[in-house]
C-alpha cells in the first residue's frame, strides 16, 4: 500500500463537501470522519515507525524518489491529523453559532479539507521542489479560511498573509533551485532530502550557503520568524478560532519542519554556520515576541505572538546542536502543537461568550462563562510554560541541553525571554478572567456549544499528561525524530 | 548543435535576458495597471524565449518543455483567468499610486540590479563553467525587483504581477542553473502560479466589495493599538 493513501480522506472529503445538499450536517460530518480516518492511518504509521519497522512507501521502488516517511515526518503527520481532528469537531459548534448560509458552510469545509491535505503532503513528499509547491498550496488553501468572516479586518489579514507568504515563497523557490544546482554540481541526480544528505560533503559550499539562507528567509516568513513575522499576528487572530488552531498549532510547525530538514545537510558543509543562524534568528524571534506580548490589546493576537516565540524556541533548540537539544526540539514541536491549539480553542470559547477580542473589554470572564474562563487560564499557564504542564517539560529539556553544551549566554537569554513572555501572557489573561465586573448588572451566563465543550476537555488531556508522563511509544517516536536531525 | 552556432545563440539569449531586465524595471515604473500586465506578458515570453534558446544550446528537450509551459500559461491563461475572476475590480483602475516617486524608485531598483550582479556571477561560476552568464544575475535581479514592486505598489493588480514576476526571475536563473529539474515539478509550479492568480483574484474581489477599493496596500487597521485609544468597532 502506498503511503500517499493518507492524503485520500481529506481530498475525497473536500470534493464531497462541495456537493450542494439540504442537509446542514453533511459537510461538517464529512470533515470529522475524514480527519478521524487520517488520524487512524497516521497513528498506525507512527506506531510502526516507533517500534522500529521500516515503512515501504509504495510497490514500485521509484516512489522513494518522491515520497519518504521517517521519524520526523511521521511525527509532523501525526500532529496535523490530531489537531485537524480536534479543530474539525470544534468547528461544528463554533461555525453554527454565527448561523452561516449553507454555501458558506460548504466553502469552509472544502477549504478546510484542502488545507489539511496540503499540510499532510509537506512531510510525505521527499522532493524539495514538490515540498515547496505544497507549502505554497497551504497558503492558498488557507487564504479563504483566514478571510472567512469577510470583515474588512479579516480581508486585510488574509491579503497580508497571502502576499508576504508568497513573497517568501518566491525567495525560497530560488533557494530550492540553487540547492538542486548544488546537487547537480556534486554529480548526483536524486533530489530528495536523503539524496541531499548523501551528497552534502561534495556540494559547492557557496551554493549551499546561498540556498540555505534563501530558504531560511523565504520559508521563515511563513513560519513567522522575526523580522518577517508582521503578517502572522493579523492572520492568526482574524481567522475563525478553529482555523487559528490549525494555523498556529501545526501550519507554522510543518513549514519549520522543512527548514529543519536542511540542518543535517548543512552540517557537512564547511563554514556554513547553519546552527549559528538558527540560534541568532531564534533568539531574536523569542525576544521580540516576548516583549511584543506585553503590549497587545487583543487576546487572539496574544496567542499569535506566543506562536512566534515558540517557533523561535524550537529554532534555538536546533541551533544548540546537541542530540539532547534535538530531542527537546521535537518534544517542543509536539507540546506546542497540542497546547497552542488548546489555547485557540479557549480563545474561541471566550470570543463566543463575550463577543469581543479586546482584552480591556473582557472582565470577570470566569463568572460569565466558567468553562471559557478556566480554559483560558489553563491554556495561558500551559503555553507560558508553567510546571507541570507539557511545554514546561520540553523547555526544561532544551535549557538543560543548552547548559550541557556550554551555550550559557544563549540559554540565559532564552530563559529571560521565556520569563518575560510568561508574565506577558498571564498578566493579560488574569485581568480578563478574574477582574471585577465593570458594572453591577447581573452577568448573564453564556452557553457554549456542546462540540466546543467536548473539544476543550479532550484537547486538555495531552497538555496535562505530557507534562508528567511521556508514553514509551511517543518517547521512541521522539527519539527517532531527533535522530533524523542528528548531525 | 555544432560549435559555430553557439555564439549566435548565446548572443540571442543575452538579448532576451537583457530585455527581461528592462521589463522588470518597467513593471516597477509604469503608471498604468494594464501596462503592468502587458509588461509581465512580454517578460514571460522573454523567459520562454531564453528557455527555448538554452534548449537549443544544450540540446535539452526538457528546456523546450519549460519554454512551452511558460509561453502558454502566463501570457494566455493568466490574463484570461484575471478577466474571469475579477475583471471589473482589476481592469477599471487606470492610474496607480506609488509609495515613492518614480525616479527614487528606479534609483533603488538600479542598486538592487547591481547587487544582483555581484551575487549572481559567483553563484553561476560555482555551478559549472557552462552556465550561461547573463541568466543568473538577471534572474536574481528579476526576483529582487519583483519583491521591491511588492513594497512600492498599493494597487492589487501590480502587487499580483510583482509576485508572479518574482517567480519569473527565479525561473530565469533556474533554467540556467538547474537545467534538468523534473518536468512534473515544472508543470506543478506552472499550475501553482494559476492557483495564485485565482485565489488573489477572489480575495481582491472580496476586498473591493467590502472596502470599496482595490488599493490593498492602504489597508492598515490591524496593529497593536495602545489600550488608551478611542474605542474601535468590535468584530464579534
Amino acid at each position: 500500500m502506498n503511503v500517499l493513501v493518507i492524503l485520500a480522506p481529506s481530498l475525497i472529503a473536500a470534493a464531497l463537501a462541495a456537493i450542494p445538499t439540504q442537509r446542514p450536517r453533511w459537510a461538517p460530518t464529512l470533515t470529522v470522519v475524514a480527519t478521524l480516518l487520517t488520524l487512524a492511518l497516521t497513528a498506525n504509521m507512527a506506531w510502526q515507525i516507533a517500534s522500529g519497522r521500516a515503512i515501504a512507501v509504495g510497490d514500485d521502488p521509484r516512489w522513494s524518489n518522491w515520497v519518504a516517511v521517517d521519524g520526523l515526518s511521521v511525527l509532523i503527520l501525526l500532529l496535523i491529523a490530531l489537531v485537524g481532528t480536534t479543530a474539525a469537531i470544534y468547528s461544528i459548534g463554533y461555525l453554527a453559532h454565527a448561523r452561516p448560509t449553507p454555501r458558506r458552510v460548504r466553502l469552509y469545509h472544502v477549504n478546510y479539507n484542502l488545507f489539511i491535505f496540503s499540510m499532510l503532503a509537506i512531510p510525505l513528499l521527499a522532493e524539495p521542489t514538490l515540498v515547496w509547491i505544497v507549502v505554497e498550496l497551504t497558503t492558498l488553501c488557507s487564504a479563504l479560511l483566514v478571510s472567512f468572516d469577510n470583515t474588512a479586518e479579516a480581508l486585510e489579514a488574509a491579503w497580508k498573509y497571502v502576499v508576504l507568504s508568497l513573497m517568501g515563497a518566491g525567495i525560497a523557490l530560488f533557494g530550492f533551485l540553487v540547492l538542486f544546482a548544488a546537487l547537480h554540481a556534486a554529480g548526483d541526480t536524486v533530489y530528495t532530502w536523503e539524496g541531499l544528505r548523501h551528497a552534502a560533503s561534495r556540494m559547492p559550499p557557496l551554493l549551499m550557503q546561498t540556498a540555505f539562507l534563501l530558504i531560511l528567509v523565504g520559508l521563515g516568513t511563513k513560519v513567522g520568524l522575526v523580522p518577517m513575522h508582521t503578517w502572522l499576528p493579523d492572520a492568526h487572530s482574524q481567522a475563525p478560532s478553529p482555523v487559528c488552531a490549525l494555523l498556529s498549532g501545526i501550519e507554522t510547525t510543518s513549514i519549520l519542519y522543512v527548514i529543519l530538514r536542511l540542518f543535517p545537510v548543512m552540517s557537512a558543509v564547511p563554514g556554513a554556520h547553519a546552527e549559528t543562524w538558527a540560534l541568532v534568528l531564534g533568539l531574536v524571534s523569542v525576544g521580540t515576541a516576548a516583549f511584543l506580548l506585553l503590549q497587545v490589546s487583543d487576546y487572539k493576537r496574544l496567542f499569535a505572538f506566543s506562536t512566534v516565540e515558540h517557533m523561535g524556541i524550537i529554532l534555538v533548540a536546533v541551533g544548540l546542536g546537541a542530540s539532547a537539544a534535538d530531542y527537546g526540539a521535537t518534544q517542543q514541536i509536539v507540546n506546542h502543537a497540542v497546547t497552542k491549539s488548546f489555547c485557540f480553542f479557549a480563545a474561541g470559547a471566550t470570543l463566543l461568550s463575550v463577543e469581543t477580542r479586546r482584552i480591556e473589554n473582557v472582565r470577570a470572564l470566569i463568572r460569565r462563562s466558567p468553562i471559557a474562563g478556566a480554559a483560558l487560564i489553563f491554556g495561558g499557564l500551559a503555553i507560558a510554560g508553567a510546571p507541570p504542564l507539557a511545554v514546561f517539560l520540553s523547555e526544561f529539556t532544551i535549557m538543560k541541553a543548552g547548559i550541557a553544551q556550554g551555550h550559557y549566554l544563549a540559554t540565559a537569554l532564552l530563559a529571560l525571554f521565556i520569563v518575560v513572555a510568561f508574565f506577558g501572557v498571564m498578566g493579560h489573561l488574569n485581568r480578563m478572567v478574574f477582574s471585577a465586573p465593570s458594572d453591577d448588572a447581573a452577568i448573564e451566563r453564556a452557553v457554549l456549544p456542546v462540540s466546543c465543550r467536548l473539544v476543550l476537555v479532550v484537547a486538555a488531556i495531552p497538555v496535562l499528561v505530557l507534562g508528567v508522563y511521556v508514553p514509551p511509544p511517543l518517547h521512541d517516536l521522539l527519539t527517532r525524530a531527533a535522530a533524523v536531525l542528528s548531525r | 548543435m555544432n560549435d559555430a552556432t553557439h555564439p549566435l545563440i548565446e548572443n540571442l539569449n543575452a538579448l532576451a535576458t537583457g530585455l527581461f531586465l528592462l521589463t522588470a524595471f518597467g513593471i516597477i515604473a509604469t503608471r498604468q495597471a494594464r501596462g503592468c500586465l502587458n509588461l509581465f506578458i512580454v517578460q514571460s515570453l522573454l523567459l520562454a524565449a531564453s528557455a527555448a534558446l538554452l534548449g537549443l544550446r544544450f540540446d535539452s528537450a526538457h528546456l523546450y518543455g519549460v519554454a512551452l509551459v511558460n509561453a502558454v500559461s502566463k501570457p494566455v491563461i493568466v490574463p484570461w483567468l484575471l478577466r474571469r475572476v475579477a475583471s471589473a475590480e482589476l481592469y477599471t483602475r487606470r492610474e496607480i499610486d506609488q509609495v515613492l516617486n518614480i525616479p527614487t524608485t528606479l534609483l533603488i531598483a538600479l542598486a538592487l540590479a547591481i547587487g544582483a550582479y555581484f551575487l549572481g556571477v559567483p553563484l553561476a561560476a560555482a555551478v559549472d563553467a557552462s552556465v550561461p552568464t547573463p541568466n543568473v544575475p538577471v534572474g536574481i535581479a528579476g526576483l529582487l525587483l519583483g519583491a521591491f514592486t511588492l513594497t512600492v505598489r498599493r494597487e492589487a493588480l501590480p502587487l499580483l504581477i510583482g509576485l508572479l514576476a518574482m517567480e519569473n526571475g527565479a525561473f530565469l536563473a533556474g533554467i540556467a542553473m538547474a537545467r534538468d529539474l523534473s518536468m512534473l515539478v515544472e508543470l506543478a509550479i506552472a499550475t501553482d502560479g494559476l492557483v495564485i492568480v485565482f485565489i488573489v483574484g477572489v480575495l481582491v474581489r472580496a476586498v473591493a466589495q467590502q472596502v470599496g477599493s482595490t488599493a490593498v496596500g492602504d489597508l492598515a487597521s490591524l496593529k497593536e493599538t495602545p489600550t488608551v485609544s478611542p474605542p474601535y468597532e468590535e468584530l464579534g
